[in-house]
């Protein structure tokens, strides 16, 4: 498993492509193929390695709060931490 | 192999003071960010229901839909002024205005100012793009020298329409205004410093210390006729000259709190 | 209570001190500055709110947040003053939450002059606001009459949750007459601010108070829910007074101290055999067009009196229609007109309409 993961919120995704642009790890992109229920491209998490450290930037820039991230932390650390 | 010492943590989501609702701001438009960052801090500070929001006309007109807290709608410019009544009769609560260039530096500039003059203990948010986004992308008191836009559309000539309005410098002035300060959207590092202002201009009021702005320097990709991309940098390359980031009053009892 | 000598300013802002008037925002305009100066005095001497606003334009916002939060509040201003305050009239008729605005009329237009004059009565009756909007308006004609109407606007004000205006003239706003102050309610503690208002969303959903509608098909409906608050308004709150009216032969209409002043004329013809009476609306709106229509009735001639170029004669034509001959007597500009003017008119149409019919 991943130190991190996000999801993405096709209802609120307006596919600006902001969180592609700050992913340290380059692991989002644009989904072409398919659009969300607003007609929008919609980002996706594309992370076949495992790299995502869930470090949040992408959550932070986003302006739609579409992207919620998770990160594996020590049991003795689980606190809510913002990024 | 997962670590059994290790358990997944939630560490960031959308804020409980944003509603499920999803903006009609354009996309990558800053808007969302700075409420996503107003909503953080009031979810921090636990005042989420004793928080009263006044919002502007301008994109943001409907900001009452997507904060979840007790809002009221001002008539163009006059959002401190609403707010002045709203906290003189409900001096606990938390009252904030969220305006934007034309809302604040061109109608409202009235209203702010004695807002600011009066050291009314109200939290002001400026979102500043250097132009008139939901009438359709024409100038705002804040546009700068040469900008196109659809009523300066040979670029804002000087001559004609002299030059861009800088609040915080006029704001600082005032003996009333305790935390006035200059930050950006433009990136993360930037981003992070926005929150922190805000957060100190929530104190300010709480602390009944003051009149606090945070001048937000935002994007307006779609009528600035750039891509997403290009108007967070538009920001930097062309924005923060002219509107530099900063601290410009910083009132003494928070001197301590406030990064620049 | 006792009755004191009182100048009208201080008389309506101590009604509404007294009338549990929690907030006051203004701004100094001649004639009814002392409104603000008495307010200035005394809010902050009960604990109550007081703010000298940097304009009208303020005041009136100011009046629309402290109204948002449920308390009862109040603005004072005059003419041009008040045509400063028009968008923010229709923002808070469009929110509906109640206020009360004092207007002490005043020469115009334009800057015009301090001098008493009635050329509001448009600008507030019909809207000088944008869109489908009415507030109540009361014309006191003397300083009595104004402490009770503005004691009686903020429970109007809350009853219909609309605008209660209170207009007068420069004349009331600075003469002196012994007149007896209500006793003092007690303000409204916080917990007991309506249920609509912005409070803070403790343990209940978060509400907005807005005036916008941005769905057409949205905004009628809202448009018809105003119309039918008019339409029970327009039943239950028209005000007026009859003078000497069940056999007179000429019926004179004026209100304020246009209506002051004629009840004057009317003694004075009548000492003269002329049977005149005088019908004084104090509602301006709701208009008391059916009670217009009913004094009128035996009646041979109307004349309205006004300190304007002639704007609520529109409102007592629209009662009349053709049924009887109406004549205008208006001064305007700040004119006040004197007592022995009116007989004058009373006479020309006595010999005109009435002798010669």
């Amino acid at each position: 498993m991943a130190k991190g993961r996000i999801t993405i919120d096709e209802n609120l995704c307006k596919g600006c492509t902001l969180c592609t642009f700050v992913c340290p790890k380059d692991l989002i992109e644009i989904a072409e193929d398919r659009l969300t229920p607003r007609g929008y491209h919609p980002a996706v998490l594309n992370d076949p390695d495992l790299e995502c450290t869930g470090c949040g930037i992408c959550g932070v820039i986003c302006p739609d709060a579409a992207i919620t991230v998770y990160r594996l932390v020590p049991k003795e650390k689980a606190v809510l931490v913002r990024a | 192999m997962d670590d059994p010492n290790l358990v997944e943590m939630q560490i960031y989501k959308k804020p409980d003071s944003l509603t499920q609702i999803p903006t009609h701001y354009c996309p990558g438009c800053t808007h969302g960010v700075a409420h996503k960052l107003i909503a953080e801090v009031i979810d921090e500070m636990g005042m989420r229901e004793n928080t009263i929001g006044v919002a502007p006309v301008g994109c943001s007109v409907f900001a009452y839909n997507y904060f979840n807290m007790d809002f009221a709608e001002a008539a163009h410019g006059r959002a401190p002024a609403m707010a002045t009544g709203l906290k003189r009769v409900s001096p606990d609560k938390l009252v904030f205005t969220y305006q934007g260039d034309g809302d604040l530096a061109s109608i409202g500039m009235a209203e702010i100012s004695h807002a600011a003059g009066r050291g009314e203990n109200i939290t002001v948010i400026f979102i500043n793009n250097a132009i008139y986004g939901m009438t359709g992308g024409q100038m705002a008191p804040t546009t700068l020298p040469g900008q196109r836009t659809t009523s300066t559309p040979r670029g804002r000539d000087i001559e004609m329409h002299g030059f861009p309005i800088r609040m915080c410098e006029i704001l600082s002035q005032f003996d009333g205004a305790a935390y006035i300060v200059r930050r950006s959207l433009h990136n993360y590092a930037n981003i992070r410093k926005a929150k922190d202002a805000i957060k100190t201009a929530f104190e300010t009021q709480k602390q009944g210390i003051g009149f606090s702005m945070v001048e937000l320097l935002s994007n307006c990709p779609t009528n600035w006729r750039v891509s997403v991309e290009e108007s967070l940098q538009w920001i930097e390359d062309h924005m923060i000259p002219v509107f530099p980031l900063g601290d410009y009053k910083i009132h003494p009892a928070l001197q301590s709190r406030s990064r620049s | 209570m006792a009755k004191e000598l009182l100048k009208g300013n201080v008389a309506f802002a101590e009604a509404a001190i007294r009338a549990g008037c929690e907030a006051y925002f203004g701004y100094p305009i001649t004639p009814q500055t002392e409104a603000l100066e008495h307010m200035s005095q005394r809010m902050p001497e009960l604990g109550r709110v007081f703010l000298q606003a940097e304009s009208e334009v303020a005041a009136i916002n100011m009046v629309y947040g402290a109204a948002c939060a449920g308390v009862r509040v109040m603005s004072s201003s005059s003419s041009p003053g008040v045509s400063l305050m028009m968008e923010g009239i229709s923002y808070i008729a469009g929110s509906e939450v109640p206020a009360v605005l004092v207007d002490v009329m005043r020469g115009g237009p334009g800057l015009g002059n301090i001098a008493p004059s009635q050329g509001d009565y448009n600008q507030i009756v019909k809207g000088g606001g944008h869109g489908d909007y009415k507030m109540i308006v009361l014309a006191p004609a003397t300083i009595q009459e104004l402490i009770d109407l503005t004691v009686e606007a903020f429970d109007l004000a809350e009853k219909y949750r609309m605008v209660v205006v209170v207009l007068a003239d420069g004349s009331i706003g600075q003469m002196m007459e012994p007149a007896e102050l209500p006793p003092m309610r007690p303000v409204r503690k916080e917990g007991d601010r309506p249920d609509w208002a912005l409070t803070g969303a403790k343990e209940r959903d978060p509400q907005f108070i807005s005036s916008i509608y941005i769905d057409p098909v949205e905004e009628e409906v809202f448009n018809i829910k105003l119309m039918q608050k008019y339409r029970e308004v327009e039943e239950n709150e028209i005000r007026y007074r009859k003078n000497e009216t069940d056999d007179a032969e000429i019926l004179i209409v004026a209100f304020g101290t246009s209506g002051r002043i004629a009840q004057s004329a009317v003694k004075m013809a009548r000492q003269e055999g002329i049977k005149v009476g005088l019908f004084r609306p104090i509602s301006l709106y709701p208009y008391p067009y059916e009670q217009i229509r009913e004094a009128i009735q035996d009646k041979k001639a109307v004349l309205v009196v006004e300190m304007n170029g002639g704007q609520m004669l529109e409102d007592v034509k629209l009662a009349v229609q053709d049924r009887v001959p109406i004549t205008f007597y208006g001064r305007m500009g700040g004119m006040v007109p004197l007592p022995d003017e009116i007989p004058d008119e009373i006479r020309k149409i006595h010999d005109d309409q009435v002798e010669g019919v």
